[in-house]
């Protein structure tokens, strides 16, 4: 299925779809590129994407973004979901970058922005806490105003990759006595300031991409503070909404689904009736990605014709991770026993799986994707925005 | 991909739901329902004179050229309004067929008066113990003279008791299921040798069990390229059951969710329950890619694209199921007044459940979609 395209945007995705053959490094080319390359390695296609200028679509052009319409955003998108290329860390070019350059003063915008673009600088997201998940409101982590600078004491959790960071962004409290959203400021934090520390949390699939970050006593320049005090529940949505955009995750379903399609082929014989139950959720499942492309078809149309989208996003959220949760889930049982077995970290290829090689990431894929209907607003948070914002419940 | 509807599209549209909302409320169905013959000749007539019976036939047939996707407007604003009157039977169906296989003398004998609304066609293919097999036909069809003799039956044929001609499916050669020798013919309803045993449906309409002994036919098309031209009318019509079904979620949906706004229970809106809430956002979220999928299919049908009968099915599978869910989901929600005959939502139930066994189910089609995937 494709967006009907103009000719210069067909030329458009023409060159995409060749830049990304041309230029997509081969060692990024791993069974599971979340898990197995080091930091170094994941930021070679970020480095590539930033020569020519591609690395922040979303940005507009006076800050470094290419300057893109809607469509050719889509576009791009499209072309390296499919591609299968790892998508630039997210954290710090969708998330913080748009932050900084829509509330951040010049010296902030000149600091921070040319070095997210760069990849420079790894940006981690210091929102959760343990006592604060879909209710982020009230996080507690305090900022206390001294001179010069914020004196921040609190514990952040689930921070992905903090191991790498250069920097966090975090939530913090600065007005204790103000109702949860309100006494909220948005914080920017050097990882390497004394009194951070980060301790790893091991998942179910046996990575580690998730942290808990510590902040005891941490100096924090108030020059970092973005915007406002106590405006930053205001920032913290605005980045939320971001966070969502593309989470359809189209090419990367259809992808997975032509693998599993492979795998049922060649591990379960054409005459057991198995092999034809597999056909069935095969079909289902490839039907709810179709139903949800041609979704995101239509809103994407329909914003390049300047219509708001609503809470769009919620709905791509919630069946983008439906979706990808049943997808891994069928190939872990597509592989049959093999998938009792579950690869070490970190990896090594000294490290005996038994089966074929294309069922060696099923189990892993298959429980580290339970956590896409939790996190960036668990589902049942999307399904409250689309509650109360499209049927006015 | 989205639809941006031209000026006549929307015309055509707005034009639809005036009249509809003037004169085929619910209060205005239920006594076309009630009524004997079961349909409104006066209301056919107005969908005659506002071009609707024109629409999707090309300009040099006597139509207004509007395709697949005026088909898709007029029967979503029809499925919104539980219209019963036989316009997928005659137009997408039968005309359409007479269109693509009929000779010169044969698309001006017959479509002038489809478009006029003076004729009512239905296509009888579905044979008993064939399910949603086209090729399954044991009704045979000799040549004598000039002219074909049909015998056989044919089974739950919906619009025939309203019918004037039937366009009906025979084997010229070949035996059951044989893909070969499967041919199409025109036979007048009121011919010597057609009995029909009417019924009701569950949503209201008429259909009627048909019985053929020695009936004339006139061949349609030529013989043996019946199944092919039968394909391409399932596909047609699954775009045009698909919009109606798609119509009727969107009427549920706006039901439901004004009744959990003013239904009150332990001393609040049940919308104020945040199950039901998730519920309704989950009827949402299956009207939306419904209707995604609907302008999918019909665009694709328009545009005659490569892969159509696949995506037909898969179509009719995944609406067929997000139709049913939030059918069976609105019924649930209404309570017990989701039961009764006196409010629409139970006849909106009916229409979807009726949808979904034409032409094929969605538990067929995936496996068809599946197979289909599979040779691909």
């Amino acid at each position: 299925m494709e967006l009907a395209l103009s000719p210069e945007d067909a030329a458009f995705r023409d060159e995409v779809r060749a830049f990304i053959a041309e230029n997509y490094p081969a060692e990024m080319r791993v069974p599971n590129p979340e898990t197995d390359l080091t930091k170094e390695q994941s930021l070679l296609w970020h480095r590539i994407l930033h020569k020519k200028g591609w690395i922040a679509p979303l940005w507009p052009k006076e800050y470094g973004g290419p300057g893109w319409s809607i469509t050719r955003r889509f576009i791009f998108e499209q072309e390296t979901s499919r591609a299968g290329t790892l998508p630039p860390l997210a954290f710090s070019v969708t998330m913080v970058g748009p932050v900084i350059y829509t509330f951040g003063n010049e010296a902030q915008k000149k600091k921070f922005l040319p070095r997210i673009l760069s990849g420079e600088d790894w940006w981690c997201q210091g929102y959760s806490e343990p006592g604060s998940g879909s209710d982020l409101a009230t996080v507690r982590t305090k900022a206390v105003r001294d001179g010069d600078h914020y004196i921040v004491n609190g514990h952040k959790t689930w921070t992905t990759l903090a191991q790498h960071a250069d920097w966090i962004f975090c939530l913090v409290r600065t007005d204790p006595n103000a109702k949860p959203q309100s006494g909220i400021s948005f914080l920017l934090i050097d990882m390497k300031s004394p009194g951070v520390t980060v301790r790893p949390i091991i998942t179910i699939d046996g990575s580690h991409e998730v942290n808990d970050v510590f902040l005891e006593n941490v100096r924090v320049p108030a020059e970092n503070l973005i915007g406002e005090e106590n405006k930053g529940w205001t920032y913290a949505k605005f980045l939320l909404g971001n966070e969502r955009t593309s989470m359809a995750g189209i090419g990367r379903s259809t992808r997975y689904i032509n693998k599993l399609k492979q795998i049922v082929e060649a591990e379960v014989p054409s005459d057991d009736p198995m092999h034809l139950d597999f056909q069935r959720e095969i079909a289902l499942v490839e039907l709810d990605v179709l139903a949800l492309e041609a979704t995101e078809l239509r809103v994407v149309a329909q914003m390049a014709r300047g219509i708001d989208p609503g809470p769009a996003a919620s709905l791509f959220k919630i069946r983008g991770t439906e979706i990808f949760q049943r997808i891994t889930e069928l190939t872990h049982r597509a592989i049959g026993s093999c998938g009792l077995a579950l690869r070490e970290q970190p990896v090594s290829a000294n490290h005996f799986m038994p089966g074929h090689e294309y069922g060696h990431t099923a189990a892993e894929k298959y429980l580290n994707s339970r956590k896409l209907s939790i996190y960036g607003g668990s589902n049942e948070i999307q399904r409250n925005i689309i509650a109360k914002a499209v049927l006015g419940l | 991909m989205d639809i941006q509807f031209t000026e006549e599209q929307e015309l055509l549209r707005s034009s639809i739901q005036r009249l509809l909302r003037d004169q085929y409320d619910f209060e205005a169905r239920r006594k076309i329902v009630a009524d004997e013959q079961g349909f409104s000749h006066r209301q056919w007539a107005a969908f005659a004179e506002l071009g609707l019976l024109a629409a999707p036939f090309a300009e040099d047939a006597g139509g207004l050229g509007g395709g697949p996707l005026s088909t898709m407007i007029i029967a979503h604003e029809f499925g919104r309004h539980l219209v019963v009157e036989p316009f997928v039977e005659t137009v997408v169906l039968a005309g359409g067929l007479i269109e693509r296989l009929g000779d010169t003398v044969q698309k001006q004998a017959f479509i002038p008066d489809i478009v006029d609304g003076k004729k009512i066609w239905t296509l009888a293919w579905t044979e008993k113990g064939g399910r949603f097999d086209l090729a399954d036909v044991t009704t045979t069809a000799r040549r004598e003279s000039d002219d074909y003799v049909l015998s056989g039956g044919k089974t739950a044929v919906i619009a025939a008791p309203w019918a004037d001609y039937l366009v009906v499916s025979a084997r010229t050669s070949g035996s059951r299921k044989d893909h070969g020798g499967v041919s199409l013919f025109v036979v007048d309803r009121r011919a010597a040798g057609v009995d029909l045993q009417s019924f009701k449906t569950i949503d209201g309409r008429r259909a009627a069990e048909i019985s053929l002994r020695n009936v004339r036919g006139q061949l349609l098309g030529k013989e043996g390229e019946g199944l092919a031209a039968l394909e391409a009318c399932r596909d047609r019509a699954i775009g045009a059951l698909c919009a109606e079904a798609v119509g009727a979620m969107g009427e549920l949906n706006s039901a439901t969710l004004e009744y959990s706004k003013t239904r009150k229970q332990f001393g609040t809106t049940i919308g104020s329950f945040q199950v039901l809430q998730h519920r309704m956002v989950d009827m949402f979220i299956a009207h939306q890619e419904a209707l995604s999928l609907m302008q999918h299919l019909n665009l694709s049908i328009s545009g005659g694209e490569a892969g159509l009968s696949r995506l037909a099915s898969g179509a009719k599978t995944k609406i067929g199921y997000a139709a049913k869910f939030v059918a069976d989901q609105a019924v649930q929600l209404h309570g017990g007044m989701g039961m009764t005959d006196e409010l629409n939502v139970g006849h909106y139930f009916k229409r979807i459940s009726s949808i979904n066994i034409q032409f094929g189910d969605p538990a067929f089609h995936v496996l068809r979609y599946a197979r289909f995937g599979a040779a691909a």
